[in-house]
């Protein structure tokens, strides 16, 4: 085995045997059930409670409101602590909100003998309001003042950036000859994780310190922010992430631990339990921002981009959350991925509303403006008529580029020949021309979208990892990491790295899958696709240190010159003559217990990464659209990916297929709705459609692979990608297809129809034309 | 745990309606996938359940001496689709029922909730209603039958009063003898969905099949109750069959619906489907109704 | 409270339950059966399947009174007594079909029941009857090809 073989899950045995424990499965019978209330108007504030009622019932232990809780503004965004106050993430909530400002606000909260007591109180607490006009929509928010969310935000703009280079202007451009102008504007939904394991957490007091056990994909975030809301310091807090259902970015935000902490100091240390229903995931946690996009491009005939401008606006919801830096990370796509000839303009903003708040989700930002960006690509393709691949090629990010806002450099692509695969892979050539000047209900299209992203968040956050390793007994070694499994693999492609740099097989190698902070070295998580990049970094940093201790009591121990040692399948070996020593596990039983020179050998070290590279995409659509009811069936669906050499294909495989899935939900069917008081409509997960088996085509992964210089085994990022460019390439196929370019997401049958309808594609239909003469 | 009151277990269908009589407030359980939730969601909360899942007189698929098809209220969906009765004589109800939910739900959820719980939504109803269903509801003052078309009062609501049990559903030999159907569901996804639309058609052929004798329309989600389309059925009785039939019967259809807009669907989509799937729908009945293959 | 009897995992079992419980609940609080899995508790994710008498159900829509005499099966009862794997288990740990392993035990369970049948299916068909479950992680594709897989292999066996 060893980098790039397809180990089996580490995990998979545990996982499907059901002896996998989750939060929830390991909290303590007995434990008290905390029930969050949650407003039921959307923007105001509460003026006083009615417990009475409530406490009455059976079973309830103590009512806290919002008027309770310390007076300590903290943040939520799962982003390392920075240093520097001014990239500090916004602190902009309490414990519970006096002020309320989404629908379900966190007002108050029951703590019960049982989950039915609790419910029950929480349904009968009173609560008057003082309330104001609720807005869903990000542009009339920017005009509003009267009662904006958050007092430092007079206009609910959280924040303005412009990313720019070079220097032009439309009106010189558009006269210039042999130049198209084209504006477009795009717009994207709210979606939500659906994660299928709900957030759940429980809180007790051990020895004077708070102990969180919680799904989390950030055990050490959660640790300082569960101190920063509580003032303690952060030692005070101890945090246990078990293995967790899911997490897609919702889990990379603290959310309901500081609450379910600051309960059981209340409590007297018991043990509280407090875990969100499906429902109340989609208004209390977070969900994926919905985007409105203006792109305007000047482009030559021979298909050359010269100019572009645009801007993005945020629908931020009711709280900062991760605050800009998502709609900035669209920003920066919108910049990377094509480099203009002239310059280009980019405006973005991010804008509280009453929606529920936007947060980190799976491609943070980049679906939204890949969505845009590429079906104005498509649409810039048909204006010049161009191929939307050779458009691509022509245009996009390159080797050896430098973005020149955040210094990133592109160190390896494997872009182009994953277009070139495609295109053999779909016959995308004579398809293009078989589509072409269809008639009839039935239509095929083929279309295409590429992306790039990042691996991890250098520069514009910190990028740390520690990984720490230890020699049994046995000779095999334990992996403890900060890292974590969230699903993804982490586990399993940690397993193989160290087994890989130290030279054992990967059953010598036990990884610590439960992350508690008293153990477990210091790493800020999974988010960012980083864990195989900056986590890999770590591991064989501490591996390569591990191994010259191994080698170094080898030597002394069988009396060899070290130069000459090596460790290879677990065996000391002298590498000339080629010649195997020993077992480690003699070596080790020395170093033990040696009366000599015993010693317990363990590394440790952290990598402060101060690298990042780009990873790329393709996706391939075919599809064929039945016109009269607007659905889309999906004929081939094909992603290919640069992430860079894969530790673990069949895992890297299996990845791309749920970010396909993802992609496609985005693009077809999910959309989370608002009423006009800003009450989500469809939060469940009959009415969310969350795309299942039968609505899933068969899933086609390929893979590039280059080897990446800063990677450390040649790796890129792999976790998010795989469910960027899904939704445009679809959406191109129906360009394709029908003619018709849809510049608003979902591409849902209804959306499809009144398209198709103002396209003439379908005749409207009056009442009068039935035969009620016969 | 349920926030209900008390459950009863009853043994037959006269315990259960006293039970029922006992308690102004109690209400049926059979299957559950749609009172839990109910209790579940508050609207039932603290209520008393009488569960009437366990009486034997109410499950089960057979056919009576004339050769009507008696559907018993607490089968369920997984049972009907396999019912060779079923199968035989009125394919098309299994067919639809087969859309409903996934296959765990199937396996509990019971066509009486189905059409008691009064959805306008609800996939059974269409293709009941096509095949001029006549149910049997028993009180405590025995027993009486009305046809299914008559049952639907507004959303949510049926022509039941408390302390009245759906005991029967009959499909009489006239109404599914020498008819052949077909039903289309139209939601979001293609399952653990509920219809957008759903368009049920039964259609009998005149003599070498070159002329409609009979057809019928339902649907579900064209009004706040699921309906029959008598004008758009007319429109087509008597006819050839040809593609021109189809556009005949769908915009006559559209004089008849009353769709309407909400956050799940505009009026205006609902139209194109309504128009659309009676079309569709009535294609692929005359197809079977030839024999030339099952769509 | 009240005592009931029914089979849990090949085992007659007694508990003692509320009778507003949920059989998911009684499994997971009572039986410390906990690859049980709530993920919205209304019978919508498939998380919480089981089998009763051999037929899949969401335990969380299933009162556990309704269960009383029946077999209930989960996937602690499919787990050889010395760990060994099931055919299905097996195939799930070889396809990659196991992420974050949460929807995992449910879907277990529904192919117990497909692979029961020892029919054959197609992949339309094992699309449809899996299609009772919410997997966020996979897509699916490696689900189907594992269930696929040990279709094709028991009716292989069978056939023999």
């Amino acid at each position: 085995m060893g980098i790039g073989q397809s180990l089996k899950r580490v995990d998979a045995y545990e996982k499907v045997t059901g002896r996998a424990k989750y939060t929830d499965d390991l909290a303590p019978a007995g434990a008290l059930v905390a029930k969050v209330v949650r407003s039921t108007i959307a923007n105001g504030r509460v003026l006083a409670f009615d417990l009475h009622k409530a406490s009455l019932i059976p079973g309830v232990v103590r009512i806290f409101t919002c008027f309770d809780v310390p007076d300590i503004p903290f943040p939520t965004a799962g982003h390392p602590w920075s240093t520097d106050p001014a990239h500090q993430d916004v602190a902009d909530r309490k414990l519970l909100n006096e002020r309320v400002r989404i629908y379900g606000d966190d007002i108050a909260v029951v703590v019960a003998d049982n989950a039915l007591a609790a419910e029950q109180a929480a349904g009968l607490i009173g609560v008057e309001y003082e309330t104001y006009p609720p807005c869903t929509d990000a542009e009339k928010a920017m005009q509003e003042g009267e009662h904006p969310l958050h007092e430092a935000c007079p206009d609910n703009l959280l924040k303005h950036t412009v990313s720019q280079a070079g220097s032009f202007s439309f009106d010189a451009l558009s006269k210039e000859k042999d130049l198209c102008v084209l504006q477009a504007n795009y717009t994207t939904q709210v979606v939500q994780h659906c994660h299928i394991e709900p957030p759940v957490s429980y809180a007790y007091m051990d020895s004077g310190r708070v102990v969180v056990v919680t799904s989390t994909q950030i055990p050490h975030i959660v640790r300082r922010v569960v101190g920063q809301a509580l003032g303690l310091p952060f030692g005070m807090v101890r945090v246990i992430k078990p293995y967790i259902g899911g997490g897609f970015g919702n889990k990379q935000e603290v959310l309901y631990e500081p609450l379910n902490a600051w309960l059981t100091t209340k409590l007297g240390g018991r043990a509280v339990k407090l875990e969100l229903s499906r429902e109340e995931t989609f208004f209390g946690t977070r969900v994926r921002h919905a985007m409105a996009f203006s792109i305007k491009s000047a482009i030559r005939s021979d298909g050359r981009l010269v100019a572009r401008e645009g801007w993005a606006r945020s629908n931020q919801g009711g709280y900062a959350s991760h605050g800009h830096s998502i709609v900035a990370n669209a920003a920066n796509a919108f910049r990377m991925l094509y480099q203009d000839e002239a310059g280009h303009h980019f405006d973005a903003y991010t804008v509280y509303t009453n929606l529920s708040s936007g947060g980190a989700m799976r491609g943070y930002g980049i679906p939204q403006i890949i969505f845009a960006l590429e079906s104005h690509m498509d649409d810039l393709a048909l204006a010049v008529g161009a191929d939307p691949i050779d458009l691509r090629m022509q245009n996009c990010m390159k080797e050896g580029y430098v973005d020149p806002g955040t210094g990133i450099t592109c160190h390896s692509s494997g872009l182009l020949e994953c277009l070139e695969k495609g295109r053999k892979a779909t016959d995308w050539d004579s398809k293009r021309r078989a589509y072409q000047n269809q008639d009839g209900p039935l239509r095929k299209g083929i279309g295409m979208a590429i992306f790039c992203y990042k691996t991890g968040v250098y520069p514009i956050s910190l990028e740390t990892a520690s990984a720490r390793l230890l020699l049994n007994q046995d000779g095999s070694v334990d992996l403890q990491l900060g890292a974590t499994e969230i699903g993804q693999g982490g586990d399993t492609v940690f397993t193989q790295m160290a087994a890989e740099t130290i030279g054992i097989p990967e059953s010598m190698v036990h990884i610590q899958s439960t992350q508690d902070t008293d153990t477990a070295p210091f790493d800020t998580g999974a988010y960012a696709s980083r864990q195989t990049y900056v986590t890999g970094m770590a591991i064989k940093q501490t591996a390569e240190q591990f191994r010259q201790k191994l080698l170094r009591y080898a030597a002394g121990y069988y009396k060899k010159e070290l130069e000459n040692l090596d460790i290879q399948e677990g065996f000391l070996v002298e590498k000339d003559p080629q010649k195997r020593i020993g077992p480690l596990s003699e070596m080790a039983m020395e170093a033990f217990y040696s009366l000599e020179n015993a010693q317990h050998i363990t590394a440790e070290t952290t990598h402060h990464c101060k690298e990042n590279t780009f990873s790329f995409g393709v996706c391939f659509a075919e599809i064929e659209v039945d016109i009269p009811v607007g659905k889309i069936r999906i004929v081939n669906l094909l992603n290919l990916h640069d992430s860079g050499i894969l530790i673990n294909p069949q895992l890297a495989e299996a990845q791309v297929h749920g970010g396909m899935s993802m992609g496609l939900g985005y693009g077809l069917t999910e959309q989370l709705l608002f009423g006009e008081d800003a009450r989500p409509l469809n939060g469940n997960l009959l009415d969310y459609k969350l795309p299942t088996s039968m609505d899933t085509p068969e899933l086609q992964a390929r893979f590039v692979e280059t080897d990446d210089p800063t990677g450390p085994y040649g790796n890129k990022s792999l976790g998010e990608p795989p469910c960027i460019p899904v939704a445009p390439a679809v959406r191109n196929a129906l360009l394709h297809a029908t003619g018709v370019g849809i510049n608003r997401l979902p591409l849902n049958p209804q959306n499809l129809v009144e398209h198709f309808l103002h396209a003439g594609l379908i005749e409207a239909k009056t009442v009068e034309g039935g035969r009620q003469d016969v | 745990m349920y926030d209900f009151g008390t459950i009863y277990e009853a043994k037959g269908i006269p315990d259960a309606i006293t039970a029922l009589m006992a308690d102004e407030n109690a209400v049926v359980l059979c299957g559950g996938s749609d009172v839990l939730l109910r209790v579940r969601e508050g609207r039932l909360a603290g209520r008393n359940l009488v569960s009437i899942r366990s009486i034997d007189d109410l499950s089960g698929i057979l056919q009576e001496n004339n050769e009507t098809i008696q559907i018993r209220p607490a089968t369920t969906f997984a049972q009907i689709t396999q019912n060779e009765l079923v199968q035989r004589c009125i394919p098309t109800l299994g067919e639809a029922v087969d859309q409903i939910g996934g296959p765990q739900l199937r396996n509990v959820a019971t066509v009486g909730g189905n059409l008691c719980n009064g959805a306008c939504s609800a996939d059974s109803p269409p293709v009941l209603l096509t095949l001029n269903a006549e149910l049997e509801i028993t009180g405590p003052n025995g027993a009486r039958r009305l046809l299914l078309e008559d049952f639907f009062e507004g959303p949510g609501k049926v022509n039941l009063e408390h302390g009245e049990l759906l005991t029967a559903i009959r499909v009489a030999k006239k109404d599914y003898e020498g008819y052949f159907g077909h039903y289309i569901k139209f939601s979001q996804r293609e399952a653990m969905d509920i219809a957008t639309l759903g368009c049920a058609v039964q259609v009998k052929l005149g003599a070498e099949g070159k002329t409609i004798e009979d057809a019928r329309l339902a649907f579900a989600v064209a009004a706040p109750v699921p309906m029959r389309c008598h004008a758009a059925e007319e429109s087509i009785r008597g006819q050839a069959v040809g593609e021109t039939l189809y556009d005949w019967f769908g915009r006559t259809a559209l004089t008849e619906v009353r769709p309407r807009t909400s956050w799940r669907a505009s009026e205006t989509f609902r139209r194109q489907l309504i128009y659309e799937l009676s079309g569709r729908a009535l294609k692929a009945a005359i197809q079977k109704a030839k024999g030339e293959g099952s769509a | 409270m009240r005592i009931i009897e029914l089979e849990v995992n090949g085992k007659k079992t007694e508990v003692a339950i509320d009778e507003r419980e949920s059989l998911a609940d009684t499994l997971r609080e009572r039986l410390h059966l906990t690859s049980v899995k709530k993920g919205c508790e209304v019978g919508e994710c498939g998380a919480c399947t089981v089998l009763v008498d051999g037929k899949a159900v969401d335990s969380c829509i299933y009162l556990t009174l309704w269960a009383a005499g029946h077999k209930v099966l989960t996937v602690e009862g499919i787990t050889g007594p010395g760990g060994e794997l099931s055919a299905v288990q097996q195939a799930f740990v070889d396809e990659a079909a196991v992420q974050c392993g949460f929807c995992t035990p449910g879907l277990i369970m529904t192919a117990v029941e497909i692979v029961g049948t020892g029919r054959r299916y197609t992949r339309e068909e094992l699309r449809k009857m899996i299609s009772g479950h919410l997997c966020r992680c996979t897509g699916y594709q490696n689900i189907l090809n594992a269930i696929e897989r040990v279709v094709n292999e028991t009716h292989k066996a069978v056939g023999k």
